[in-house]
């Protein structure tokens, strides 16, 4: 059951993304999911004023958020543990993992069931507790699909989404004991059930993951649809939620607007079948819900982006997956061709700092700067600003002002940059450009009429026989 | 230093920004975007939401929600209903002996009776702490008199709702029942049987929790829907 798929974004993105794109079946299943997406989004958001009024409101919770944070976890953390959860700090997936691995072994656990988490897929949680002989279970039913097929998911929201219904019953059938192909999706669904109600009743362990922590009680607030997040969190006698350290709010009260704008940005509902806050363990006189109750807040690079005031709006992101739904890029590419745990225009952002640019460098450059993600973004991040910054980042030259990042640098190219310097030269000094247009419009016989990807469907690039200054001049 | 120390450091050494946002104004965005609208028309929007989500939705008084209830039982085939301990409304069903249904109490841990609870109990009843319009989403807190698992285990799940506790929206529940102040343990909204769409964006139901969800809407006596 072992996700270990290791995957170099920088190394093998231009490949996954041809083998992805001549992929008709692939092309297929993501434009109609898409399509459905972004279709079930806008039908939820009919009042434009409404919209962009909340959005603002979403935004700044965010943005206030993430000015007082280390503030707000103190005080997280202090509710927290007053009211009866045990608190943990992480500066990578390996110190994640290892107290989780802790935690299970003073409880002499064996089995953990999983609720959805992203930021569990982003330490490779699974492998580590395979590794330590602990057997780590999706009940997602997507995500339990991607672990049947040995697999990742390709969309942060909807794990799944690059499968069809009949290669689902064939992976069914094949891999469930008993279980006969049938594609019918009510079936599937009824399957998947049956399984994972065992794996619930049997778990030591319950894994969950956090849309929002408020600080100002102590609370963790999950949003979901199955119901499987209820049951990591309540019928395991441990329960472990993992979180970044960007996802703590204030007060309650911003949970309405945010939960308000990721239900429907996400899914196109104006509400998800459950919204779960939990405030602590089973108190004495409780009959159900778990004895411990544990939050591992993770770092992961998050600081890096923290500590710059420009790439600090990454860490607004709520993680609803409309930017990736709205891309034109991700739409033709899919989730798998990023290499990274968080796809689409959020992966190309918040990748480089849990990973460095040196491996996520070419995810900024996966992007036409439309400007759509940007638009659809529940708390306004200006995604495309932070992928021109990026790609600044990936070219700056290692050791000045311009390399601030880890990894700062690495897709640079010598040829590249004496292109741009010329560039910028001709540009900025007029007698240099004057000169420059003359040769070009006197020799644009030479231009040549192979021009690399651009010829492969479209006509030469040759420069016009006059300049427009040439043109004006007659004119007179 | 530990881990909590460096990171901490981390983010109180990165720059400040010098357009630091003031706290946000929830109460100001609310107050020209919630609607004003009668019990009725409340009531109204809180079953067309539930409606759209395959739940079903029954309007009974407080003198006889046990009747309509024992009717659906009936017609659904349910033999064995799930209840808390202590409510009012439970031992008003108890007092009623209903033939042919069996009424099971939720009074030990958990611990003791999880097969029973997952393979031999097909319906539970809880009672709704209020109710949010604009989603239409019951909202529960569970208690040891009704318990966490029994709004998720059984695959039929029974909620009584007085219509008098309807919010127009999810911050005017919070605002109004002073949430902030007496958060419980666990507080949920359940807004529909539980579903998925993860294979193929086809919406199934009965994923993981409840196949089925029923609102009982109990209006105050003399009072009809």
């Amino acid at each position: 059951m072992s996700q270990v798929i290791k995957i170099h974004a920088s190394k093998d993105f231009k490949a996954r993304s041809l083998d992805a794109l001549n992929d008709a079946g692939h092309r297929k299943n993501f434009r109609g999911a898409m399509d459905f997406l972004q279709a079930k989004r806008s039908a939820q958001f009919t009042d434009r004023e409404a919209l962009e009024t909340l959005r603002d409101l979403g935004s700044h919770i965010r943005r206030y958020s993430l000015a007082h944070l280390p503030r707000l976890l103190e005080q997280l953390e202090k509710n927290l543990i007053a009211n009866g959860v045990q608190v943990h700090w992480a500066e990578n997936a390996d110190e994640a993992n290892a107290i989780a691995l802790g935690i299970a072994r003073r409880a002499n656990a064996t089995k953990v069931i999983k609720g959805k988490s992203m930021v569990s897929e982003e330490v490779e949680f699974n492998h580590a507790m395979e590794a330590a002989g602990i057997e780590a279970f999706e009940s997602d039913m997507g995500e339990y699909i991607v672990q049947l097929a040995n697999e990742k998911p390709s969309h942060i929201i909807m794990p799944a989404i690059h499968k069809t219904k009949e290669e689902i019953a064939r992976l069914f059938a094949e891999k469930i004991p008993g279980v006969a192909y049938t594609d019918n999706v009510d079936a599937l669904i009824q399957i998947g059930r049956q399984v994972l109600r065992r794996k619930f009743a049997q778990a030591d362990i319950g894994l969950s993951g956090v849309n929002f922590a408020v600080a100002e009680t102590g609370s963790l607030c999950l949003v979901e649809n199955e119901g499987n997040g209820r049951m990591c969190t309540t019928v395991p006698r441990i329960h472990i939620a993992i979180t970044g350290i960007e996802k703590v709010v204030e007060k309650l009260e911003h949970i309405p607007p945010l939960v308000s704008l990721l239900t429907r940005s996400a899914t196109g509902q104006p509400i998800t079948t459950y919204v779960n806050i939990i405030s602590g363990p089973r108190k004495p006189d409780e009959l159900d819900g778990p004895d411990e109750m544990h939050l591992i807040l993770l770092d992961n690079g998050r600081s890096q982006a923290y500590a710059d005031l420009q790439l600090r709006a990454t860490l607004q992101c709520i993680r609803c997956g409309a930017c990736m739904n709205h891309c034109p890029v991700y739409a033709r590419i899919g989730g798998h061709a990023y290499g990274t745990t968080y796809p689409g225009p959020i992966g190309a952002i918040i990748s480089p700092h849990m990973l460095g640019l040196e491996s996520t460098y070419p995810l900024a450059f996966a992007s036409t700067l439309c400007g759509a993600c940007n638009e659809v973004c529940p708390v306004k991040i200006p995604i495309t600003d932070m992928l021109v910054r990026l790609r600044n980042e990936a070219q700056a030259r290692p050791g000045t002002t311009e390399a601030t990042l880890r990894g700062s640098g690495a897709g640079r190219n010598t040829l590249v940059g004496l292109i741009w310097r010329g560039w910028a030269l001709m540009y900025s000094r007029l007698q240099v450009y004057k000169l420059s247009s003359w040769f070009m419009s006197r020799g644009r016989v030479l231009s040549p009429t192979e021009q690399g990807a651009w010829t492969r469907s479209r006509t030469p690039l040759i420069p016009a026989p006059k300049r427009l200054r040439d043109l004006f001049k007659e004119k007179r | 230093m530990s881990a909590r120390d460096r990171i901490l450091g981390k983010l109180r050494a990165a720059p400040v920004a010098d357009d630091i946002p003031p706290m946000p104004d929830v109460k100001g965005w609310y107050a020209t975007h919630t609607r004003t609208e009668n019990r009725q028309e409340r009531v109204q929007r809180l079953r067309a939401a539930l409606e759209a989500v395959h739940t079903e939705v029954y309007d009974t008084t407080l003198d006889n929600w046990h009747t309509v209830l024992l009717d659906i039982l009936a017609s659904k085939g349910l033999k064995k209903l799930l209840i808390g301990t202590g409510t009012a409304h439970g031992a008003q069903l108890e007092a009623l002996q209903p033939p042919g249904l069996d009424i099971v109490r939720y009074a030990q841990p958990i611990s003791q009776w999880q097969d029973i609870l997952f393979d031999e109990t097909d319906a539970s009843l809880t009672l709704a702490r209020s109710a949010i319009a604009e989603t239409g989403s019951m909202v529960l807190w569970p208690s040891p008199s009704e318990p966490r698992l029994m709004s998720l285990v059984p695959a039929v799940h029974f909620v009584m709702l007085d219509v008098t506790t309807i919010h127009s929206d999810l911050h005017a529940a919070m605002r109004d029942e002073g949430w902030a102040g007496q958060l419980p343990t666990n507080a949920l909204l359940i807004s529909s049987p539980s579903k998925t769409a993860d294979i193929q964006q086809t919406l199934a139901y009965g994923a993981h929790g409840p196949r089925e969800l029923v609102v009982l809407l109990r209006h105050p006596t003399g009072e009809t829907a």
